[in-house]
């Protein structure tokens, strides 16, 4: 599937880290099998043997930037698929990482797939690879399956928004287009459900939620220094939902707090262990603040003030929004 | 050995449901999950659940006590109520082992009342492992998918389900269930648990040992110089711990009600920030600290205290789970390794 | 081992009478709704207490166990636990349970021996259990040196306590010291590690020390340059708890957990955790 080949990028990095352009690099390291890659830092020629690439290195490796950019030392090389870039940039605009200390190599990107959405359609994986568009999966007990890749992709990338890059230092490739995606289509039917089916189907997704914060902890957008969740003293501070509304309100709350400033990378659905579909919430938002304030993308332009915290005398009256509601 | 036809499993639970609500393993939105069997429940074929089984003898939130107040006057009442008499179904041998390690904390003196208390009612059916999965390393920590332990050993064939009780529980469930079984030879899975056998010499991880590990190897671990890259990328959320079968550390939070205060426990996580933080100071500063408590307490900690028994059953959940990918299977192969470059 | 019926199960306890020790220490007098004591304890050893809808914590019992009376606990303010307690009137029930962890090893190890206790500001609360007592079978014991000290005399826990009795006692030598000269103080003036080191004690004796960490690091190194050996000379260990019971997993110390291994540890035992307390 992707365009771009490991060595192609491994010699990117050795040449910005011989050239002295960045000192570090963040990439993928392997694992036991063909989709348990792991975010890893690379300091060194010699250690970038370990680094792969490939149609499982999805995870967006902006958030790394908040710690790593304030540590001492030189720039960091990362290669960003398009949408990883509306992260970096949306981190930037927050001033949560140093984007001078950052050396960004866009790169193509086909899609990825995920482990957990892999192992929902096949058991037993002992190899994968890609050819095109077809997955070619080798398993323990029923041979080699081929799947058309959209069968695994996850949601994110079937739905790809963009195969632009919105920020970079250097680009591998040619850039892509904003893409046309059917990426509210779910939202859409989500709300010509009647309240009562809506509420039971956010009951039944929500009620499998153990509290594991996975879905927080890898959100770019999540980048408070101290969570309210996590706070003694804010009242909420709670490893489990203590009834069945606190169950909801976590998420809720998580929602409304990172409404404008989410990019929808869907970091948060590829990491929940439960296969709750977290990015449905953030749609909702982005798709009511496009029809409410014009189309807005969180992350596209540095400085852009998200449409909820910048008010104009045309803004919606709240009691619009109410009516929709009804 | 009793035996009955798998397309007659529905009876078999009918008739365990007269006496004992039954829990099993059911496919669903995201994977298996356990769940009350009601008529025309079918049993998931997955390996493993989503969640382990520790949920039915240490559920994520469990309510301790509750505290009436009246001015400076304060009641402590005791709201547990009478447990029933359960089944849990299909529960795969390294699940079962997970019992073992939790009674030796819960079950050590002082005894956790509450977990005793459920852990009694419990009938556990286990469910030898036709499919082990690539993550499965059950047998680094002696574990046998094919001959698990339980109150009640099944094999499931394609066409027959075999029950073995070996324990008084199992065997007076067993007594139970004579309508809707039929006797058969002891030999009779056999074929199954060799086929099983044969299965799990296959499986990748089959090599993986512990062998470096061990309750004496505090000194030679905790300064290993590979726990900063491995927890370099660790998000430091809950999920290895949460899925965990073995994972038994909790927190105990009061809660405000309507009319007092409900004291309750709840799963919690080494991995989390505020686990060891106090007013007064921080132990475990960095992720790296927390990443290095979760495995040393399985690798290390647990058996120093458990006469050699590892914390961990090799159920794989977390290398299936963890959204970075990181996981205790990358941990043993690296740790020992000596030198590490990213340190 | 300490084997309890309900371990997390706790009773009410009602504050009797509230002392202020320092400006940010209370002592805290606590008995059941009838009069009694909630439970026996040994020197040393710990209890829970909370306040339901703000938390639980655990505390030294600073009272002896030879008081059949009543059990105190000293108490620095210092977190929302602590706040609300040194907020509360006399009358006011909390809930108490214990005891937990394991006392000092006052009935063999300590028999017959001198013993040197030292102690930094609220450091004196888990010793103070175990000087009463050891005061209370004085016979059992042989010469008793008490070296505490505070930032100022405002500071020093109990103080009426030890001028009034510790004192005044047979072969007991009490030696205070506070950080800075203070108007109205004509004791010693100067850090404890610097005052051990000063008074040079003889190496015939049990050392128990407790107090804030950078105290206790100094004063150890005091004390092995006068010839002490790690085996005579214990301390306590504090860390979050929850449970108390060595089962809801955070207070450990490699494979040891405070609540229920320590708090009283020796040093040549502490040389085998690893350092992360």
């Amino acid at each position: 599937m992707q365009k771009v080949t490991r060595d192609i990028l491994v010699n990117k990095a050795k040449e910005l880290l011989a050239n002295g352009t960045v000192d570090r690099v963040y990439g993928w390291k392997k694992g036991e099998f063909a989709y348990d890659v792991t975010p890893a830092l690379f300091k060194s020629e010699k250690e970038l043997d370990e680094f792969v690439f490939g149609d499982f290195c999805g995870a967006n490796v902006s958030k790394y930037l908040v710690a790593e950019s304030k540590k001492a030392g030189g720039k960091i090389l990362v290669f960003l698929k398009p949408c990883d870039t509306y992260s970096l940039n949306q981190l930037t605009t927050e001033h949560r990482v140093d984007r001078e200390k950052i050396y960004a190599v866009g790169i193509p990107c086909e899609g990825m797939l995920t482990g957990s959405a892999l192992k929902d359609k096949v058991d037993s994986v002992l190899s994968v690879e890609t050819e095109g568009d077809t997955v070619k999966v080798e398993t323990l007990y029923d041979g080699v399956k081929t799947f058309p890749a959209s069968d695994l992709l996850p949601d994110r990338c079937r739905n790809c928004k963009s195969k632009k890059h919105v920020t970079y230092d250097e680009l591998i490739g040619e850039d892509g287009e904003v893409l046309d995606s059917g990426r509210f289509d779910e939202v859409e039917k989500l709300e010509k459900m009647t309240p009562d089916e809506r509420f039971a189907f956010w009951q039944g997704e929500l009620s499998r939620c153990i509290r594991c914060n996975a879905c927080r902890d890898v959100c770019p957008a999540c980048t408070c220094e101290k969570c309210v969740f996590d706070n003694p003293k804010s009242g909420l501070e709670n490893k489990a939902a203590a009834d069945s509304f606190e169950e909801k309100m976590f998420h809720i709350i998580r929602a409304f707090h990172v409404a404008g400033r989410c990019t929808d990378c869907g970091e948060c659905s590829r990491v929940c262990p439960q296969h709750i579909p977290l990015h449905l919430l953030n749609r909702k938002f982005i798709k009511d603040m496009n029809t409410f304030y014009g189309e807005y993308q969180a992350g596209e332009v540095v400085g852009n003030r998200p449409p909820v915290v910048n008010y104009t005398k045309e803004d919606i009256e709240p009691s619009e929004a109410v009516k929709r509601g009804e | 050995m009793r035996k009955i036809a798998k397309s007659a499993l529905d009876s078999l639970f009918a008739a365990m449901s007269e006496s004992k609500k039954v829990y099993l393993p059911v496919d669903g939105e995201g994977g298996a999950r356990y769940q009350l069997w009601t008529e025309g429940t079918v049993l998931s074929e997955a390996v493993n659940t989503v969640r382990s089984a520790k949920d039915f003898f240490f559920p994520q939130t469990e309510n301790l006590v509750e505290f009436k107040m009246e001015g400076k006057k304060l009641d402590v009442i005791d709201v547990r109520r009478e447990t029933e008499d359960f089944v849990i179904f299909g529960v795969r041998a390294c699940d079962v082992r997970s019992f073992d390690i939790l009674d030796r904390v819960f079950l050590g003196a002082p005894v956790d009342t509450y977990y005793k208390n459920r852990r009694e009612h419990g009938v556990i059916v286990s469910l030898a492992c036709n499919k082990p999965a690539e993550t499965c390393f059950c047998q680094t920590f002696g574990i046998d998918a094919s001959a698990p332990a339980g109150d009640i050993v099944c094999h499931m064939t394609d066409d027959t389900l075999f029950l073995d009780a070996k324990t008084e529980k199992g065997e007076k469930l067993l007594a139970t269930l004579e309508g809707v079984t039929e006797p058969c030879a002891d030999s009779a899975a056999d074929e199954q648990k060799a086929l099983i056998r044969s299965r799990l010499d296959k499986l990748p991880l089959k090599g993986l040992t512990a062998d470096k590990f061990g309750g004496d190897k505090t000194k030679e671990f905790f300064n290993d110089p590979a726990w900063a890259s491995l927890s370099e990328s660790c998000l430091g959320c809950g999920t290895c711990t949460f899925v965990c079968p073995t994972c038994q550390c909790y927190d105990i939070k009061d809660f405000k009600t309507a009319d007092g205060v409900r004291r309750f426990r709840c799963w919690d996580s080494c991995m989390y920030s505020e686990f060891t933080k106090m007013s007064a100071g921080q132990p475990r500063l960095t992720q790296k600290e927390r990443f290095r408590q979760r495995f040393m307490h399985k690798l290390v900690y647990y058996p120093a205290n458990n006469e050699g028994i590892f914390g961990c059953v090799g159920c794989g959940r977390c290398l299936a789970k963890c959204p970075i990918q990181m996981n205790i299977v990358k941990v043993m192969k690296k740790l020992g390794e000596g030198g590490d470059k990213n340190d | 081992m300490i084997d309890m019926k309900e371990p997390l199960m706790p009773v009410v306890g009602e504050v009797v009478d509230i002392r202020l020790d320092t400006p940010d220490i209370k002592t805290f007098r606590v008995v059941t709704p009838d009069g009694k004591k909630a439970f026996e304890h040994r020197p040393g050893q710990c209890a829970m207490l909370s306040i339901p809808g703000v938390g639980e914590a655990m505390f030294s019992i600073t009272s002896s166990p030879t008081n059949t009376e009543y059990m105190e606990f000293s108490i620095k303010k210092c977190g929302c636990v602590t706040e609300w307690l040194h907020s509360m009137e006399v009358g006011q029930q909390i809930t108490i349970r214990g005891p937990y962890g394991n006392p000092f090893p006052v009935d063999d190890v300590f028999a017959g021996k001198n013993l040197l206790f030292i102690a930094g500001g609220v450091g004196l609360a888990p010793l103070r259990s175990v000087i009463n007592y050891c005061r209370h079978y004085r016979d059992r014991y042989g010469k008793i040196d008490i070296v505490y000290g505070s930032r100022s005399k405002d500071d020093l826990l109990d103080y009426k306590e030890i001028i009034d009795e510790w004192a005044n006692d047979a072969n007991v030598h009490v030696h205070l010291t506070i950080d800075r000269e203070q108007e109205g103080w004509d004791g010693h003036v100067g850090f404890v590690p610097n005052y051990v080191k000063e008074l040079g004690f003889d190496t015939d004796k049990i050392a128990v020390l407790c107090g804030p960490p950078v105290m206790i690091k100094f004063t150890l190194a005091g004390l092995y340059e006068l010839g002490f050996e790690k085996t005579q000379i214990y301390t306590t260990l504090e860390l979050r708890m929850k449970c108390g019971i060595g089962k809801c997993g955070r207070c450990n110390v490699g494979s040891k957990y405070v609540c229920k291994d320590g708090p009283v540890f020796r040093f040549d035992q502490l040389d085998e955790l690893p350092d992360e307390y």
